[in-house]
């Protein structure tokens, strides 16, 4: 099936819950509006339109905006080629979705690393826990808001963390700003 | 039969004396035999393969035998990035080497954190491991491990044994009342 057929079957199915398709590079991005409906959305594009294949699903953290968080499914067709993105996105007070793990079995892991990194929970999933730190770590790294350098913490016989000395770092570069100085900090805040 | 001997051995069958002390001679074993435990977290851990390989063979000064047990070596080759979610392992790992015992932190990563200045690294191996050589390097060429075996085992010869046995230690210190 086509992805143009593909995308007006979704939009026949939810109508105005369904923004786009944006197109960049022949790569197509659907915005899913209501992110409670995204078991719905995935599964129909799983059953109906043959995206059997989820090759990834990450999350954006938009720090300072509201909705906070975008979370990214990359779907694929093993059997067409057809590639399709969905994105939907979650307030930062809710902090919550609904699994999606009764549609592709593979998004078990995916969805463990976005709650230890981002903290984002997913309603639904039989074992959320961290992943990559370790259980009783008490920050999500992978938020804007979070140094680089980290935080102090001490879990005794588990694990300790130590800030990471940066040095003035960590040499971040800036889109656009004026002189060398204004292009590379040495270091930048979330609040820039 | 003849029963006196000026030195009490038969120089025909037993060769030639060597004289020596109890030190050197164990630190003499020690040196030549320092079986390493590799601790093999990154990239450093193939060039450690290398360096025990027929190329650079790291058997020429005794090192061959790559303990994976911790009760059975006496040298911790620490060749990677140690996580803090690595470093209680690690430690662990350390702490069940017999003594003596001995640590190179080989490489940017174990000796530093390297170019890991993040969160998640432990920023030099020892801060939970007391570090005997230092590689530096990213990764360091098998012939820099080599040079480090060879430093440590300089390092093994200059250290006291039996001064340091505690059996010898309660034999010789006055009795308290």
């Amino acid at each position: 099936m086509p992805i143009s057929e593909s995308i007006e079957k979704i939009k026949a199915r939810f109508g105005a819950g369904v923004s786009g398709p944006v197109e960049f590079r022949g790569e197509v991005s659907l915005t899913l509006g209501d992110a409670t409906q995204i078991v719905e959305l995935c599964r129909f594009a799983k059953l109906q339109l043959g995206f059997d294949f989820l090759v990834d699903l990450s999350s954006v953290d938009n720090y300072g905006e509201d909705p906070r968080w975008t979370l990214v499914y990359h779907l694929r067709s093993m059997t067409s080629g057809e590639e399709l993105r969905i994105k939907t996105s979650v307030s930062e007070e809710k902090s919550e979705l609904p699994s999606v793990l009764g549609v592709w079995r593979t998004v078990n892991w995916h969805e463990r690393e976005i709650y230890d990194m981002m903290g984002i929970r997913f309603t639904g999933h039989p074992d959320l826990r961290r992943i990559l730190m370790w259980e009783g770590y008490p920050y999500f790294p992978l938020r804007k808001d979070f140094p680089l350098a980290g935080k102090p913490t001490d879990l005794p016989g588990v694990a300790f963390t130590k800030p990471a000395p940066l040095e003035g770092g960590p040499f971040v570069t800036v889109a656009g700003g004026g002189d060398s100085m204004g292009r590379e900090p040495r270091v930048r805040t979330p609040e820039d | 039969m003849q029963t006196k001997s000026e030195f009490g051995y038969d120089s025909k069958i037993e060769g030639d004396v060597v004289v020596t002390t109890v030190d050197a001679a164990l630190n003499w074993f020690r040196a030549n035999s320092v079986w390493p435990m590799p601790m093999g977290l990154a990239c450093c851990a193939i060039e450690l393969m290398a360096a025990g390989a027929s190329r650079f063979d790291i058997s020429r000064f005794g090192s061959e035998v790559m303990r994976f047990s911790p009760r059975q070596s006496d040298c911790m080759i620490v060749a990677g990035t140690v996580t803090y979610k690595m470093a209680a392992v690690l430690k662990r790992v350390y702490d069940q080497m017999p003594e003596p015992k001995w640590v190179i932190a080989m490489g940017a990563c174990a000796s530093t954190g390297g170019m890991y200045r993040s969160y998640a690294v432990l920023q030099g191996v020892d801060n939970i491991v007391p570090v005997d050589i230092y590689i530096s390097g990213c990764p360091p060429r098998p012939e820099a491990v080599l040079d480090a075996l060879i430093k440590l085992q300089a390092k093994i010869r200059q250290q006291p044994v039996l001064s340091q046995l505690n059996v010898l230690n309660m034999l010789s210190a006055p009795a308290k009342s």
